[in-house]
């Protein structure tokens, strides 16, 4: 069951970093793992959490479920579990969830041969993610900073928060971290295309070669990065948005308080205008 | 533990450079022969050129210059011909879009005609390039998927022109300028009570999100497989091999489900087309179907009604009557139709001693 037809040959044991044979098993199509039980463990006590916290809650409206941060008056201390506790346990489980994950990114490579790029690409986003309920929190001195959980509510906070630096667009970081996210989806979209066209050709005409995609886009544009380059290229911007955001997130409050248009002053008064 | 990443190319094969599959050179050619280089060579493939240009790409070229130069001739306008000026303020200046009094009709050309004759100049370049994404692909037999992704981008640039016209002002469109287009997009937002309310634009924002996360996932797993020649993709689409078989096999048993060599690019299409889909129609319904996103939200129970805030008593509300320059008859501001434009009076004279109560 659940097993593709050429993958009884991958089913074997050993890669496994911690544990050893002890939890080196497969249920259905997952890899369990030692850190599949942790997964497990801080996905399934978080979610069990939020659900406790939409149960207390005023709303089961799925838009308007929402689970906040403490009050700042709470500062970096512990807050009662209706008045942001719950929101500490969340992040505490989110947190060790997402660390699980890749972890168990990285046995799963092991066990198949492959390189780490997987589980550090995917630590990039656990980083953002830390950065936005951990760091930045702590660098300002209260849980309360960090963003509710919830559809629409974590929407309002990101509203918010940008309309506290008056208007968000001019942090520098947020520049480039937007210019990256559209960057990696035009790249992404013309990487995908391409491949498609290559495979899909003109009706009646036979699959066509990784040639036809070099000539194609030297053609196109006077350069064609290569089929792995592209991946380079790929996994290079789409890190690149990831760790801007947190970047840009990560300066709004700790180094730079007023509003973001102001910052650009330095470059009206620079001396070479002078 | 440490172990080789395939992050860069160790060892660079150098021949003769590729001219390319032969094509048909009627209504344009390729120009130049192909040179190397070494730093790209590191990174990804390392021949530069040579390059197509036919009539499209020609025009293209020609009318996105076009569209280039005057925004930048206006820009030096704006500065008084200052080159120091232009450097220095570049990031504020802007080309700005007719103002309100025009609504639809054609304005003078300092009062947003430039800005609608560069507009045009730029909706030229970017068809004429749509047209080299198809014909290039169809000169070497190819699919026209990329065509296609390209003209679902085409389309939310054109609701950035058919928005304001349903509203019936060419001022709605977005400034050409950095910071301006920046200023753009927050207006536009508050104008119509915030754009995060707009399910079409949290769509978008998903797919955007979802397109880099799509990214950095296929683009570390073919990374991870390249040991095995992964980057191969037509070969271990067509004829299946180790790394195309360890790839699926690591999302099975991390996350129960995988796609395939094929379809991971399926994934890749849809996901990045439909950012600019979905935000296209998120642009169209704004002011058109829908005036308030809040409101909407509101009404349609998915976001709650908050509290009034600032709520002002009398007396204050008293203190700030008159205040507003554009306000009639010492009132409040309003969303009625504005005034016409007068003179801005001393407010304080202005909130002098006011006649007679209310």
């Amino acid at each position: 069951m659940a097993m593709l037809s050429f993958e009884k040959k991958y089913r074997v044991r050993g890669g496994t970093l911690v544990g050893g044979d002890l939890f080196d098993f497969w249920f259905g199509p997952f890899y369990v793992g030692f850190f599949g039980v942790t997964t497990i463990f801080f996905a399934g006590l978080g979610t069990l959490l939020i659900l406790y916290g939409a149960a207390v809650g005023p709303t089961w409206n799925i838009w308007q479920i929402n689970i906040s941060p403490p009050d700042l008056s709470y500062g970096l201390g512990v807050a009662p579990l209706a008045a942001g506790g719950l929101w500490q346990m969340i992040t505490i489980c989110a947190v060790g969830a997402f660390l699980s994950w890749a972890l168990r990114q990285a046995e799963i490579s092991r066990k198949l041969g492959m390189g780490m790029h997987i589980p550090w690409a995917y630590g990039m986003a656990v980083f953002a993610y830390v950065t936005l309920v951990v760091i930045r929190p702590v660098l300002l001195g209260a849980w309360g900073h960090g963003f509710p959980y919830g559809i629409f509510s974590h929407l309002d906070w990101v509203s918010n928060v940008g309309y506290q630096y008056l208007h968000f667009h001019y942090n520098p970081a947020h520049m480039i971290a937007v210019t990256f996210f559209f960057t990696t989806t035009l790249a992404l979209a013309m990487h995908g295309s391409l491949i498609l066209s290559v495979t899909n050709p003109k009706k009646g005409e036979p699959v066509k070669t990784s040639e036809h995609e070099n000539v194609f886009f030297r053609d196109f544009l006077g350069y064609s990065i290569g089929a792995i380059g592209i991946h380079r290229l790929g996994l290079f911007l789409a890190l690149s948005a990831g760790f801007w955001s947190a970047v840009c997130i990560v300066i709004s409050g700790p180094f730079w308080s007023k509003g973001w248009p102001e910052w650009w002053g330095w470059w009206l008064n620079l001396p070479i205008w002078r | 533990m440490l172990e080789y990443q395939n992050l860069f190319t160790r060892v660079q094969v150098r021949t003769t450079a590729d001219p390319g599959l032969p094509i048909d050179e009627t209504f344009g050619q390729r120009y130049g022969t192909g040179v190397f280089s070494y730093w790209a060579g590191k990174f990804g493939d390392s021949q530069i050129g040579p390059i197509y240009l036919g009539f499209w790409g020609i025009v293209s070229l020609l009318t996105g210059f076009i569209a280039f130069e005057i925004i930048g001739l206006n820009m030096m306008y704006q500065v008084g011909w200052s080159p120091v000026e232009f450097v220095r303020q570049l990031p504020w200046l802007a080309l700005e879009p007719p103002s309100p009094e025009y609504g639809i009709r054609i304005p003078p050309l300092m009062k947003g005609g430039w800005y609608l004759i560069a507009g045009f100049f730029l909706s030229v370049a970017v068809a004429t390039w749509w047209i080299r994404t198809y014909t290039r692909a169809r000169a070497l037999g190819m699919g026209t998927h990329l065509a296609w992704a390209f003209g679902s981008a085409i389309f939310l640039f054109s609701t950035f022109f058919f928005q304001p016209l349903l509203v019936g002002s060419f001022s709605e469109m977005v400034p050409f300028g950095l910071f301006p287009h920046l200023d753009w997009t927050a207006a536009f937002s508050i104008r119509y009570g915030n754009l995060y309310y707009n399910p079409f634009h949290a769509l978008s924002i998903a797919f955007l999100y979802g397109s880099v996360l799509l990214f950095a996932m296929h683009a570390a797993t073919i990374l991870a497989v390249s040991r095995l020649g992964g980057e191969r993709e037509i070969e271990q689409i067509t004829d299946r091999g180790t790394a195309a078989e360890r790839s699926q096999i690591f999302w099975r048993w991390t996350m129960g489900f995988n796609a395939t060599m094929e379809s991971i690019h399926r994934w890749a299409w849809w996901f990045a087309t439909l950012v600019t889909f979905t935000g296209g129609i998120g642009i169209l319904l704004t002011g058109t179907v829908v005036d308030n996103w809040y409101l909407w939200a509101v009404k349609h129970g998915v976001a709650p009604v908050y509290p009034a805030q600032n709520v002002l008593t009398q007396e204050q509300l008293e203190a700030l009557r008159g205040q507003y320059p554009s306000a009639l008859n010492r009132g409040f501001p309003t969303y009625t139709v504005p005034a016409p434009a007068t003179p801005m009076v001393d407010s304080t004279a202005a909130a002098a001693p006011a006649p007679g109560g209310m």
